[in-house]
């Protein structure tokens, strides 16, 4: 399966982007004028079954919406109160804001030690998996040479097999190398996960762009290696940007990884580090000072998405549509 | 040129080819081989045992327990999480007011799409660790929410063995539905309007359109999303929910009631230095994740239908 799907599957991805501006776009025109002529249910009189399923439907949305948010605003108002509040009334706002927890977190807490780790690592895995997987991807997709059918499978395998059955054998390797509890040895590791998914979304991706350009750069006496960089990669910008995204989110949020790979107090990642936080902080009973941990986390990846909403909802669902 | 083209194409895969080889197939090899060992992980010394591993498992009570949960997670969770999202994204697209004959989704569906996709951007081991607190048996936000409308009825969420399991699924599904809505959204705008309005001029409702037309259109998409899920429910995703809200020695709950295969295998190899033993569990989970995602391509296959 899947080589047939793809060109489809990356088209109707990025239509997906638009789509929820253009409907939150019409959205925002309709309610006003919608809402002259009787924006309520009776618009159209078309019998009563209709209304009460329309009634029961848009409740379900509704309902769902507020179990996504609710749990998140209620963490951000959590943070904000005294270990004696959450306790005792778990659902009434603080009676004043306690500042203090977030900058307690911050500094004692190790939050700072955390998110720089984790810039670090992801800093540099990512750039890592953007390059050789597309490096991979592009030979992969461009050329023909024996073996290339085989190499391809070997990399798209990967997607499908239970990451936690190699971790015990890798553990070893790694330690061997003298990469344990390394930053750099979980870079790698980050790459080498990431490497399937990307290297199967970029072959698909360099597939689907026109040969001429590169032929003609390679006529003009441009190299290979020259005319990747410099035309084939611009070109396949919108590819990058989406698995970029894909790869930064699972990598900013991986668990299981540093869990296993990265055991050194002093260089644990974000997700891990407020796991970490998490029983420290119940021996000392600071639990304020969690959740203002945890709303720090959770704040910078949610702006993003609000800001980059289009791009995120594309790469992401991209990567699905295998 | 013939010259170059190969030292370039060997160029550009050393490096990718060597990582990935080193640290995913090699382990992934090693990890089936040591399968047949007695090898503790703490020593470099180790012999070969043949089936012995394997026959221990087969009469290892905590396997079949953990195999037991993880194959409740991986039917119920993509189901549950499937039909949820199908639902919810045939109402935004599908599912709005007909004026005459245009299709278009309820109002504020573009809102519904951005909220609804918030924990799909999250860490899992946030959601975990928040839920893990609104789970809490006396001053979490599930029971004083049921207490404030005068509810006397106050499960112990995670520590109660009867309902740990259902507890964590649960937090996997809230993470998940969100994604496939705009997943499945993206799937049914590219279905043409002609076939809804066509439909609409038969007088179908909402029910038979959904399922004579969009779910038969939307199937490829459903079924690789249902693969992706049971991947994730067998996978990372339950082993960093269950490792983190559950108690127990490593997690796994009360009497081992929410142990999964992954669980398992990282405390076998982790904890109990009995590295052996959990390579022979991972390669339980390998087998079952083939043989999940093998009966999924098979169902429903269909002629594929272009439009």
């Amino acid at each position: 399966m899947g080589t047939t799907d793809i060109p489809r599957a990356s088209g109707a991805a990025p239509s997906a982007g638009p789509r929820p501006h253009e409907r939150a776009g019409g959205a925002a025109k309709e309610s006003p004028g919608g809402a002259a002529p009787g924006g309520g249910p009776p618009r159209r009189a078309r019998g009563g079954k209709g209304r009460t399923l329309n009634v029961f439907s848009h409740g379900m949305l509704v309902l769902w919406a507020f179990m996504v948010v609710l749990p998140l605003l209620w963490a951000v108002m959590t943070s904000f109160k005294t270990d004696r509040e959450i306790f005792t009334a778990p659902w009434s706002p603080p009676a004043v804001p306690q500042f203090d927890n977030w900058a307690r977190a911050w500094t004692q807490a190790n939050m700072s030690d955390y998110f720089l780790n984790t810039l670090l690592v992801v800093g540099g895995s990512l750039t890592g998996t953007m390059l050789l997987g597309s490096m991979a991807a592009y030979v992969l997709a461009r050329f023909d040479f024996p073996g290339n059918r085989f190499l391809y499978f070997l990399f798209i395998g990967g997607m499908s097999f239970p990451v936690i059955l190699a971790l015990v054998p890798l553990f070893y390797v790694l330690s061997n190398l003298a990469l344990l509890n390394t930053l750099h040895g979980l870079i790698l590791t980050y790459i080498a996960y990431s490497l399937p998914f990307t290297v199967f979304f970029l072959t698909a991706f360099f597939r689907t762009l026109p040969t001429s350009v590169a032929e003609a750069a390679l006529l003009d006496g441009a190299s290979h290696t020259r005319t990747f960089f410099q035309v084939m990669l611009p070109m396949a910008r919108p590819g990058l940007i989406s698995v970029g995204i894909f790869n930064f989110l699972g990598q900013w949020n991986q668990y299981l990884l540093p869990t296993v790979l990265n055991t050194d107090p002093e260089r644990k990642v974000l997700s891990q580090g407020l796991v970490q936080l998490a029983v420290s902080q119940g021996y000392k009973g600071d639990w304020s000072g969690l959740f203002a941990g945890l709303v720090m986390a959770m704040l910078p990846v949610l702006a993003a998405y609000i800001v980059f909403q289009r791009q995120v909802v594309a790469g992401l669902t991209a990567g699905a549509l295998k | 040129m013939h010259h170059g083209k190969y030292r370039f194409v060997t160029g550009f895969l050393a490096a990718p080819l060597a990582l990935y080889t080193l640290f995913v197939i090699w382990p992934f090899l090693q990890a089936v081989y040591y399968s047949f060992t007695d090898w503790t992980g703490l020593s470099p010394e180790y012999a070969m045992v043949g089936l012995r591993n394997y026959e221990r498992m087969l009469g290892d009570e905590v396997f079949w327990k953990s195999f037991q949960h993880s194959l409740v997670l991986v039917l119920l969770v993509p189901l549950v999480t499937l039909s949820l999202a199908l639902f919810f994204a045939f109402m935004l697209n599908v599912g709005g007011r007909r004026r005459g004959a245009a299709v278009t989704g309820v109002r504020g569906s573009g809102f519904y799409k951005i909220v609804y996709f918030f924990p799909q951007v999250l860490s899992i081991a946030i959601v975990a660790l928040l839920f893990q607190f609104a789970y809490s048996p006396n001053s979490g936000a599930i029971n004083s929410g049921l207490r404030a409308v005068g509810l006397e009825w106050q499960p112990d969420w995670l520590g109660d063995p009867d309902w740990a399991l259902w507890s964590v699924a649960a937090v996997l599904v809230w993470c998940t539905v969100g994604f496939f809505v705009v997943l499945f959204s993206a799937g049914m705008s590219s279905i043409p309007h002609d076939f809804y309005e066509a439909a609409l001029l038969d007088g179908a409702g909402r029910a038979t359109t959904f399922f004579r037309i969009t779910l038969p259109l939307l199937w490829d998409t459903v079924r690789s999303g249902w693969i992706y899920m049971g991947i994730l429910a067998l996978g990372a995703e339950a082993f960093a929910v269950v490792h983190i809200m559950t108690v127990g020695p490593g997690g796994g709950g009360p009497d081992h009631s929410t142990t999964v295969l992954p669980l398992y295998v990282y405390a076998k190899a982790f904890r109990d230095g009995q590295a052996a033993y959990a390579t022979t569990i991972g390669v339980a989970l390998l087998v079952v994740t083939l043989a999940f995602a093998a009966v999924v391509l098979r169902l429903g296959r269909r002629e594929r239908l272009e439009f």
